[in-house]
């Protein structure tokens, strides 16, 4: 499966053009970078991708088809600020099982305690609600996972473990991966290539 | 020589309603033991939720009411306690917060500098002025509300307040979260300018790579207590140098060296663990590991919560 961006763009009332003609490509079994500063669109991209957004220009394709509008989308994206991501009003065995029932090797991967699921989302650390929101995205009908900073508030022995476990399911199933974030050696680590997100915007620009 | 700020064996405990009248107690920073000297930078790094922030505060006299604290904090070879805490906060001793929310959401950010320079109007004023231009603020900066400002500004309104108001010790917590790389650097390098010229800093951040550039000494958290204070040369190569298992862990984890997973997480307050806190992760770990904690101890120069450290 191919998931497309084609001549994307975007902006947010009548401000500044964020992006624009932008043209992305990945494929399942892919794990692709998306590097760049904060404030330029990255997340926005991602949000377009993931069907949170809907594009001012282009499209988004999945095998040159539409994205489904109902049920489960097939890309699903995780987000810098889990505690944002949540209700906080649900325990998280409720928040985690809107999506799938996840087998206990996941969360175990995931490093996700059986005791955290009865537990309400305050009552867990940041770095513990991100794992629940990754075991949440990685439902059976994930295609494509749009990473965004994942794990930039994870400190560094927790981040190492939540990708390698992100790896192994991607792996198992296939899944297409686009990692965004700011970290480059963290880029280099996981991806086999990495799109400068700042250099696409220019090129886009400058190009008649 | 005194070190300016002497923290010796912290511990924090909040008291929580369980339901009912029924209350609980957890202790959620459980050992902490560093120090910082005038001239030097001492950053702070571990997990997060392992009590970082809660230091800050402690030292600030900014816990919770249902916090209750015990252990020593001294400041210049005296005790501080909640009387000095009020009388030198915001003078002898500056706190750069996380985020803008520290900053009055109803007072411009120029008067604010001034206020905490304090003293004579006019000289207030001045000092406010030379703040702003050193740390690249226009003038028209003054006259704006901290929701005016972008993250950055913010930043630099936050940093320029600390250094106005003559103070021998600054604790920046997290100062750089979700900045670019540059402010980033500059961040750290202003904090670096206020050591060099007489200050102590002590630098709390997740961002291990940040911290190493800029910091003298560091000081590794993990579960609430301070297992190891290396030079900040000694987090090199394979981390050899490294006193402390967790140390070790922690630096062969990041992705530009091992990337390599430590299997198993934190220990939460509520395990109650009698022994080391790192014992159920550790290789190294013997029986009297798990039956007693460890004390601070000098190994090669710096101090090291581990019986097997050489």
């Amino acid at each position: 499966m191919r998931l497309e961006g084609i001549g994307l763009g975007h902006r947010y009332g009548r401000g500044d053009w964020l992006f624009q003609g932008v043209n992305l490509s990945l494929a399942t079994g892919e794990i692709v970078g998306l590097a760049g500063p904060s404030g330029s669109g990255k997340t926005t991209l991602g949000r377009i991708l993931a069907g949170h957004e809907r594009p001012l220009l282009g499209r988004v394709t999945l095998d040159g088809q539409p994205c489904p509008s109902k049920g489960y989308h097939p890309v699903q994206m995780v987000l810098q600020h889990p505690e944002l991501a949540v209700n906080p009003r649900w325990r998280i065995r409720r928040v985690l099982e809107e999506s799938w029932q996840p087998e206990p090797a996941v969360l175990e991967a995931l490093g996700i305690e059986e005791q955290w699921l009865e537990r309400k989302p305050v009552e867990l650390s940041g770095g513990e609600l991100q794992r629940i929101c990754i075991a949440r995205a990685l439902g059976p009908g994930t295609r494509f996972l749009i990473a965004d900073e994942m794990t930039t508030m994870l400190d560094a022995i927790t981040q190492a473990q939540v990708w390698h476990a992100v790896l192994e399911v991607a792996r198992a199933r296939g899944l297409g991966l686009l990692v965004i974030s700011h970290d480059r050696p963290l880029l280099g680590r996981l991806c086999q290539r990495v799109i400068d997100w700042e250099e696409q915007i220019q090129r886009e620009y400058h190009s008649p | 020589m005194v070190p300016l700020l002497e923290v010796r064996n912290l511990q924090i405990t909040f008291t929580r309603y369980t339901g009912g009248l029924r209350q609980h107690q957890i202790k959620v920073v459980d050992g902490v033991d560093l120090s910082v000297a005038a001239g030097e930078i001492t950053a702070i790094i571990g997990a997060s939720g392992s009590g970082k922030s809660l230091l800050a505060h402690a030292i600030l006299g900014l816990l919770p009411g249902n916090a209750a604290m015990s252990g020593k904090i001294m400041y210049r070879g005296e005790e501080l306690d909640a009387r000095r805490q009020e009388a030198l906060r915001g003078r002898e001793i500056a706190y750069i917060p996380q985020a803008v929310t520290y900053l009055d959401p109803t007072m411009r950010v120029g008067r604010q500098v001034r206020l905490a320079a304090g003293g004579d109007r006019r000289e207030a004023a001045d000092k406010q002025r030379r703040a702003f231009r050193r740390y690249r603020l226009g003038e028209h900066v003054e006259k704006l509300y901290p929701f005016e400002l972008s993250g950055g500004m913010a930043r630099r309104v936050l940093v320029a307040a600390a250094s106005v108001s003559d103070a021998r010790l600054i604790i920046a917590d997290e100062p750089t979260p979700g900045l670019p790389q540059a402010e980033v650097r500059e961040a750290l390098l202003q904090l670096r300018e206020l050591a060099d010229s007489g200050c102590g800093v002590l630098l709390i951040t997740h961002d291990i790579q940040a911290a190493l550039g800029v910091a003298d000494r560091v000081v590794v958290f993990y579960a609430g207590s301070s297992v190891e204070t290396a030079h900040a040369q000694d987090f090199s190569g394979d981390g050899h140098l490294l006193r402390h298992p967790y140390s070790r862990a922690l630096w062969r984890a990041l992705p530009e060296n091992g990337f390599e997973v430590l299997p198993g997480a934190q220990p939460q307050p509520s395990d109650r663990l009698e022994g080391c806190l790192f014992a159920p992760r550790c290789a190294m770990a013997t029986a009297a590991c798990s039956k007693e904690r460890p004390e601070m101890r000098h190994v090669r120069g710096g101090m090291v919560r581990c019986y097997h450290a050489t």
